[in-house]
This record gives structure tokens, C-alpha cells and sequence, in this order.
């Protein structure tokens, strides 16, 4: 039983043109949903995290080391050519989902995290020294700002950071006056996993353009939740993870165009990366191999297939459609309860209700939550420059993914009103 | 045993919201901070050392219910004790919060330690429930000056 028809080729992500799935369907589609804890059923509200995997994920999974597990792009034997099939395959399904124009430009890598010290290391350190800025934003995760600083201590460029205002809307004013010929990446989020804040992205690159930056824009939180149109965008730098979007953990991918990898040294060394090796002097690949050294995550790349023929199927602006209303349940939820408050309270917000209760710690609001079924996170969600700029020293948050249910917001009512209760408000 | 109550007793709700020496020594012979990087909690632990014996302590920061519990119980506790009997008493305490998870706890009656017992039930709440006792013995043992429960 499936929620949604598993077709081979999904139309385009934006395309809206497909009914309204049926939601129940869908989430039955989903084995972790079906579960019970501590005699609960359980409420997933933990989204931003890492998103749950429908069966035809798993199913993938199964069937590929069930039936075409070998390594890719060596071997002159049968298998070996059903998991490049499979592998390069996927590559042109994630360059359809994004909108990029030619596939090869999609590189394979470990998660966001690892795309983002890629850029760091290959990009940064060619093209980024000594008196060079680099413009974060008070929003980022501390993995688009940790490779940054690493770069800096080894060369001597400095990190400006775009500030916010308490509502977790970046100020564009402040930004204009950080660009400057000095300027050599703007490096921004969009969509912020600790208040759900949609950032003004096409405007922030094109400023960063039109003052010769290169921008790299962290799309970990964006991709599961709405379209992404790396060429609108307009950015050089798009990345994501997997796991956020029903794929498994350990897979991810930078997008750049052609010619700005072909621009660029290569990462890590090692087989499937180069061209002829000798002792004196080896040449490399052509790009995506180039930075896909050593023998991928196969079986993760063919998870991400599958998952993103999932969602399409469901078409991503229903997603998004759908989230909405998911979201405004938990916020409306949250709200009716005595002493919390939301934190992150932008006008573009995707997927994320972070908020505080007085007087109770974001930790203890977790595990009375956990008590009740709710997995929720609580903590700094790395973020801590967030968490400081708001003066808090953590938050609670819940993250909706598509599969969450409107029973699930009067879930989070009630836990919350439990916690209230358990400290004797 | 693993009673939403056994972890938010009244005594330690009573704690949380009113915690004991929660206050700077400004004459402190020995302190130290503890931070738990994953929730955010951070705290200060300040001894007053009379030859041996603690004078004095006492404890500021931010923390969840649990954290801030352990360190106002942990200050009542320690004041008259020596540092060789406060570094015995964390090793007891220690012990009861980290025995496995379903398993009564066995050892010797730690008196008003004895209601963070259930924290046992609650495995990544260890951390906030020993934070401040690691504090107190790097502050004791002088040498970090800030400890991590990461």
C-alpha cells in the first residue's frame, strides 16, 4: 500500500498539476510513523533533524543490494554497469529536481556539511587570502561557518556576519553595507533550521553578484520543504543533504555550475578521481568524478533516487502548501499555551516552530515531551550565534514534515500543558 | 520506575525554581565552570576552602531543572566536608545516576542525594544531573578551570 504512485519519472518538482495526495495514504507510507513509545503513539516533530523514510526508500535499499550491488564506473561486467546505470542515473534525477542544467554539475557528496568544507577547501583556498571577507549571516548552522573559519585561520580572510532582527529576518540594509570589493563569498542559508526563517536568497545573491562575490547558499533545510531552482536562485554554490528529505544519512550533493568546478582543484585524492596516475604527476577527471574520490555511497546516491522520485510524486508545492498549514497548527498550538512563546517569528518561515516556555528550560519542556510520545529537539539546534543574538541559551523546536497529521498539533497542545502542569504552573 | 515524577519531585522542582547558595563567593579559593554544550547550560561553582574543609560554596548559571537541583542540593551537601569526603560522596553519586537503566539502585543511602536516584531512568539527563559535582571537583583539583560534559 502506498500513498503515492511510484512512478519511474517523476515530472518536475514546481509542477502543481497533480491532485491532492491523500494524506493518510501518505503517511502510511512511512513504518517509523506506525510505531508506539512509552505505550504513545509516537508524535515525530523532529524533522529538521532528519525526516522519516517511506518504504519505497528502504525497498531501494533492499533491491539494489539484492539484485545490482557492485562497484561503479570500473568494472566491464554486467552488475558492475547496472550500478553505474543506477548511480548516473540518479544523477539526473537530482539535476531535474533542482533545475540544473546539466547533471554532471551535481556532485555526490556525504551531507551538507561535507559540500560545504568541499567548497572550503577547493574553492577557499584557490580563490579566498589574506584581507578577502567572507559574509555569513547571524541565521547559519555551525556547519556553514566552522569550514569558514578554519579557512581563515589558514589564510588570513575575515568572516563579516549579516545581523538579524529579534523576529529572525536577516537585515538587508546592514548586508548592502558588508559588500564591498573585499568581498570574495557570501555564504547563506535558506531557510534557517533553528527558527524556520526563509531567507530573501535570490536577492542576497544577486547583491553578492553585482558586487563580484561568488554565493554559496546552504540548502539543507530548503530542498525537503519546497521547489529549488538552483538557475532562479542564481547562486554558484547549492547544497543539500539526503537525509532531511526521506533519503538515508551519509548522502548529499553540491551543485555548481560546470564551469566554476572545472575552475577548481580537486578536493580529497584518490581512485575513480584522476585520469593516469604516475609517480611524477597524475591528472584528474572530469568533473563530477574529479570530486568523488574513492567508491561512493552507492546505495545512498540510489536511496536519493528513490526519494526524490517519492517526493515529486507528490509534487513539492503541495508539499510546501501542506507544511504551511502544518506549521500555523503547531505555532496556533504552542501559542494557546500559558507562558510560551514563539522564537523565530518571520514572515517567510518554512518547517520550523521554535519556541520557550517561562520559567521552564527547553531541556525538561524535551523530556516531559518525550514522556508523552513527542520527539522534539531542544538545545542551541547548532546555532549558537542564533541562540545568542536572541539572548536565550536554548529553545524547543518542532519541525513538520508532510506526513505530520493536524491530531499531531492537539499532541503537541497536550504535552505542552502536561509540562506546564508538571511545574506547577 | 521511570515516572515522569521520579525526575520532577517535588524536591527538585522546589530546588529549580528556588535554588540554595545560588550566589558568588566573592573570596572563592577554588572555582571552576561547567557547560554542557548540547543543552546550552553553563555554570559557575565557587568554593571557600578552610585548610581541608569546605567554608563555603556556592553556584551561579543557566541550566534546565535537573542541573540547577543538582547544584543547590549539591552545595546544601558539601558545606563541611573535606575534599577528600566531597570527591567520595560525587564518586557515590556518580555511580547511583550512571547504574543501568531498570536496575534498582543497591548501594548506600545518600541521603538527599538519594531522590536524583531516578535520573538513572532518564539517560541523557546524566549530564545535567552531574554537571555541577564535575565543576566542583575541577575546581577542587584546580587544574581545568572550565569542564565540558561533551
Amino acid at each position: 500500500m502506498s500513498g503515492v504512485s511510484a512512478k519511474k519519472e517523476a515530472p518536475a518538482a514546481g509542477s502543481s498539476s497533480r491532485p491532492e495526495p491523500d494524506w493518510a495514504a501518505v503517511r502510511a507510507d512511512f513504518p517509523a510513523l506506525r510505531q508506539s513509545v512509552r505505550g504513545k503513539p509516537l508524535v515525530y516533530l523532529d524533522n529538521a533533524a532528519t525526516s522519516q523514510k517511506p518504504q519505497v526508500v528502504i525497498d531501494a535499499l533492499r533491491q539494489y543490494y539484492e539484485q545490482h550491488n557492485a562497484n561503479i564506473h570500473r568494472g566491464v561486467h554486467w552488475l558492475s554497469e547496472q550500478a553505474t546505470i543506477a548511480y548516473e542515473g540518479v544523477r539526473k534525477k537530482v539535476a531535474r529536481f533542482i533545475n540544473a542544467p546539466d547533471p554532471r554539475e551535481c556532485v555526490f557528496v556525504r551531507g551538507a556539511t561535507e559540500g560545504i568544507n568541499l567548497v572550503a577547501q577547493t574553492f577557499g583556498r584557490k580563490r579566498i587570502g589574506k584581507g578577502d571577507e567572507i559574509v555569513l549571516s547571524t541565521l547559519e548552522h555551525h556547519s556553514n561557518i566552522v569550514p569558514w573559519q578554519l579557512l581563515c585561520e589558514e589564510t588570513g580572510a575575515k568572516i563579516r556576519v549579516i545581523p538579524m532582527n529579534d523576529a529572525g529576518e536577516l537585515l538587508m540594509d546592514e548586508y548592502a553595507k558588508l559588500l564591498s570589493p573585499k568581498t570574495k563569498l557570501v555564504a547563506v542559508t535558506h531557510v534557517s533550521n533553528a527558527l524556520g526563517t526563509i531567507t530573501p536568497i535570490k536577492r542576497i545573491a544577486s547583491m553578492a553578484k553585482a558586487a563580484g562575490a561568488t554565493v554559496l547558499v546552504d540548502g539543507a533545510q530548503a530542498v525537503p520543504h519546497q521547489p529549488v531552482d538552483v538557475r532562479d536562485i542564481g547562486a554558484d554554490f547549492y547544497i543539500f543533504s539526503g537525509h532531511k528529505m526521506c533519503a538515508p544519512t551519509g548522502i548529499g550533493v553540491a551543485w555548481a555550475p560546470l564551469a566554476l568546478w572545472n575552475s577548481l582543484p580537486p578536493w580529497q585524492g584518490g581512485g575513480d578521481m584522476i585520469s593516469t596516475v604516475s609517480f611524477e604527476k597524475s591528472t584528474w577527471a572530469e568533473v563530477p568524478a574529479k570530486f568523488e574520490a574513492g567508491t561512493p555511497n552507492i546505495e545512498g546516491v540510489v536511496g536519493l533516487g528513490a526519494a526524490i522520485d517519492y517526493l515529486s510524486a507528490i509534487c513539492m508545492d503541495r508539499i510546501a502548501a501542506r507544511e504551511k498549514i502544518l506549521l500555523q497548527a503547531m505555532e496556533a498550538a504552542i501559542l494557546r499555551v500559558s507562558g510560551a512563546r514563539l522564537v523565530g517569528t518571520a514572515k517567510e518561515k518554512a518547517g520550523v516552530a521554535s519556541f520557550v516556555i517561562e520559567g521552564i528550560h527547553p531541556h525538561d519542556i524535551g523530556t516531559i515531551a518525550d514522556r508523552e510520545g513527542l520527539a522534539l529537539r531542544t538545545g542551541h539546534h547548532c546555532a549558537q550565534p542564533v541562540m545568542t543574538r536572541l539572548g536565550l541559551p536554548a529553545t524547543a523546536r518542532a519541525s513538520v514534515a508532510f506526513y505530520n497529521t493536524l491530531e499531531e498539533a492537539a499532541a503537541l497542545e497536550a504535552a505542552l500543558r502536561k509540562v506546564v502542569e508538571v511545574f506547577g504552573g | 520506575m521511570s515516572d515522569l515524577t521520579d525526575l520532577y519531585g517535588e524536591v527538585i522542582l522546589d530546588h529549580c525554581k528556588k535554588p540554595r547558595n545560588f550566589r558568588l563567593i566573592p573570596d572563592a579559593t577554588h572555582k571552576a565552570s561547567g557547560a554542557n554544550p548540547l543543552c546550552g547550560d553553563h555554570i559557575q561553582v565557587y568554593l571557600k576552602l578552610d585548610g581541608d574543609k569546605i567554608a563555603d560554596i556556592g553556584f551561579l548559571g543557566n541550566g534546565c531543572a535537573i542541573s540547577r537541583a543538582a547544584a543547590s542540593i549539591m552545595t546544601q551537601e558539601l558545606i563541611g566536608k573535606t575534599k577528600l569526603e566531597a570527591e567520595e560522596l560525587f564518586r557515590k553519586y556518580h555511580a547511583m545516576v550512571t547504574r543501568d537503566m531498570g536496575k534498582p539502585y543497591e548501594g548506600e543511602d545518600l541521603g538527599k542525594l538519594a531522590i536524583f536516584a531516578g535520573v538513572a531512568e532518564f539517560p541523557v539527563r546524566v549530564k545535567c544531573a552531574t554537571l555541577s559535582w564535575h565543576a566542583m571537583e575541577a575546581a577542587l583539583k584546580g587544574g581545568a578551570t572550565t569542564v565540558s560534559t561533551e
